[in-house]
């Protein structure tokens, strides 16, 4: 079990949570002008980082709102948390 | 190679078993290869032992980080079958079944390949639409395949709760009889023999650290015991796909998961079949020497951790004192996990890279263990010729800019 650090909420049990994959992948500017190599990296291809890990979670059974995580793969080690203002 | 029978056992036995030798060597690593297959799993050792078997390709390692069989091999939860939705994973899975029906006799070793039968149970109207309409396309393939109802699932497995009081009841389900069960750290330890002894060197201890390629091809391995140079490289090392891939600049479409499963103290012989349902998830499955073993889904974050949510544990557990209240007592012995390479449609990726040279095999996610003779004999074809087999061209990495997925969710996702 994890315990996840909610920056609105504090840390609390990993079940009220929904886990949302790699974070800083920008939704393309201009979908159009994608080639389709572009668009396979865009939707398909991830770094699945073994160590460290910057990742999305959703407190979906709390406050609701996004926010990143970072987090060793192989310890599972919570390293930080941050709203997406902060860590950009 | 020492063959394997009754009248060597005999004979040997009579000498007090002295005279038995290790069924493949420790080979040291050499300098250079024709091809060096990364990962000696399941899929791996299948690999060099149809490269040395029907290509003639004998000048071959397996690397191994760890040891023989440590991976995901000897961490699944054993089951075979075939019955997948679409064309393309019907024709492999079930060549790979055809491949299990014969493998105990092709390795001289017995990977105790038991056709107990495979029963998949729905509990929902659409459920029941899915599995008849898998089960048409199943017989269309020429894959056994029968929908039961929930009175001839009664009578197959008694101790199965089929009461419709229940809070998600039974109302039918398919049937593949010739699924079943085998031995997985026999598959691993029969082909690593059977390979050997084709001349094939399987080294263990040796992480591969890096990928040398030069003007688009690759040349050689760095790895923790020295640099070994090949011309033709074959990465197949499950949840650390991404991890090898990265080595030689490749981007994947893959996430690593941690995959659990358990195992009970050992019963009486209680049922036959493996019994999987989607809805709950859960499958379970009765070992020759009494005990249940039981999986579940994947912990959803990406993780590379091999002990797994708790979580899931529950969730499992609870499942099967629902299905089968009779279990409700019964108490574990271990659990554990193994890494699963998940890739978004569900399908494996057996294909070549935009390195030359450069193949992988990965992306089996959590069912990868019932394809291991097939998956080893195509992606041997595949090395050996430079280019794919029909049976896995549309297994490629390439599928992913061309938007020809094979979506098998409903078919691979949870039920394994």
């Amino acid at each position: 079990m994890l315990l996840i650090p909610c920056p609105w909420c504090g840390p609390r049990e990993d079940d009220e949570f929904t886990f949302g994959g790699e974070a800083d992948i920008p939704r393309p500017a201009d979908p159009d002008a994608l080639t389709d190599e572009q668009w396979a990296d865009y939707l398909f291809m991830r770094d699945n980082r073994r160590g460290h890990h910057r990742e999305q979670w959703c407190h979906t059974a709390g406050c609701r709102r996004w926010f990143v995580v970072e987090r060793d793969t192989v310890t599972n080690e919570i390293l930080g948390a941050s709203t997406y203002g902060d860590s950009q | 190679m020492q063959f394997y029978s009754l009248p060597s056992l005999i004979r040997r036995g009579l000498r007090g078993h002295r005279d038995w030798t290790p069924a493949w060597r420790k080979a040291e690593p050499k300098p250079s290869y024709d091809v060096v297959i990364v990962g000696a799993g399941g899929h791996g050792l299948a690999t060099a032992y149809y490269l040395a078997k029907l290509h003639g390709v004998t000048n071959v390692a397996v690397l191994e980080r760890g040891w023989l069989g440590g991976g995901n091999i000897g961490r699944n939860t054993a089951i075979v079958r075939s019955n997948y939705l679409w064309d393309a994973s019907a024709h492999i899975y079930e060549f790979s079944l055809k491949l299990w029906e014969g493998l105990s006799q092709e390795l001289n070793y017995n990977v105790m390949f038991s056709q107990r039968g495979l029963l998949n149970i729905a509990h929902s109207e659409q459920e029941m639409r899915d599995l008849a309409r898998r089960v048409g396309a199943n017989q269309l393939n020429g894959i056994d395949a029968e929908l039961l109802s929930t009175d001839q699932i009664s009578k197959l497995v008694p101790v199965l709760n089929t009461s419709p009081h229940t809070r998600y009841p039974v109302l039918g389900g398919t049937l593949q009889r010739r699924g079943g069960v085998a031995r997985h750290d026999a598959v691993a330890w029969g082909y690593a023999r059977a390979a050997d002894a084709l001349g094939v060197d399987i080294v263990e201890n040796c992480e591969v650290t890096g990928i040398r390629t030069a003007s688009g091809r690759v040349t050689s391995l760095e790895t923790t015991r020295g640099e070994i140079r090949a011309g033709t490289v074959g990465l197949v090392v499950a949840g650390n796909a991404s991890v090898l891939a990265s080595m030689a600049g490749i981007r994947l479409p893959i996430q690593s998961h941690p995959l659990q499963a358990l195992v009970t103290e050992p019963l009486k012989p209680v049922f036959d079949p493996v019994v999987m349902s989607s809805a709950v998830h859960v499958y379970i499955h009765q070992t020759d020497r009494g005990e249940l073993v039981l999986g579940a889904g994947i912990d959803a974050p990406v993780s590379y951790d091999l002990n797994g949510n708790f979580r899931i544990i529950e969730h499992v557990l609870a499942a099967v004192c629902e299905l089968f209240p009779i279990f409700s007592r019964v108490r574990m012995l271990r659990q554990w996990a193994g890494t699963v390479d998940v890739c978004p449609d569900a399908s494996p990726i057996i294909s070549g890279t935009p390195i030359k040279g450069l193949f992988m095999n990965c992306g089996w996610g959590t069912g990868g263990f019932k394809a291991t003779p097939g998956s080893g004999w195509v992606f041997a074809h595949t090395l050996a010729h430079q280019e794919p087999h029909p049976l896995n061209e549309p297994f490629s990495l390439d599928r992913f800019t061309t938007g020809a997925l094979i979506d098998e969710h409903g078919a691979a996702a949870v039920a394994h």
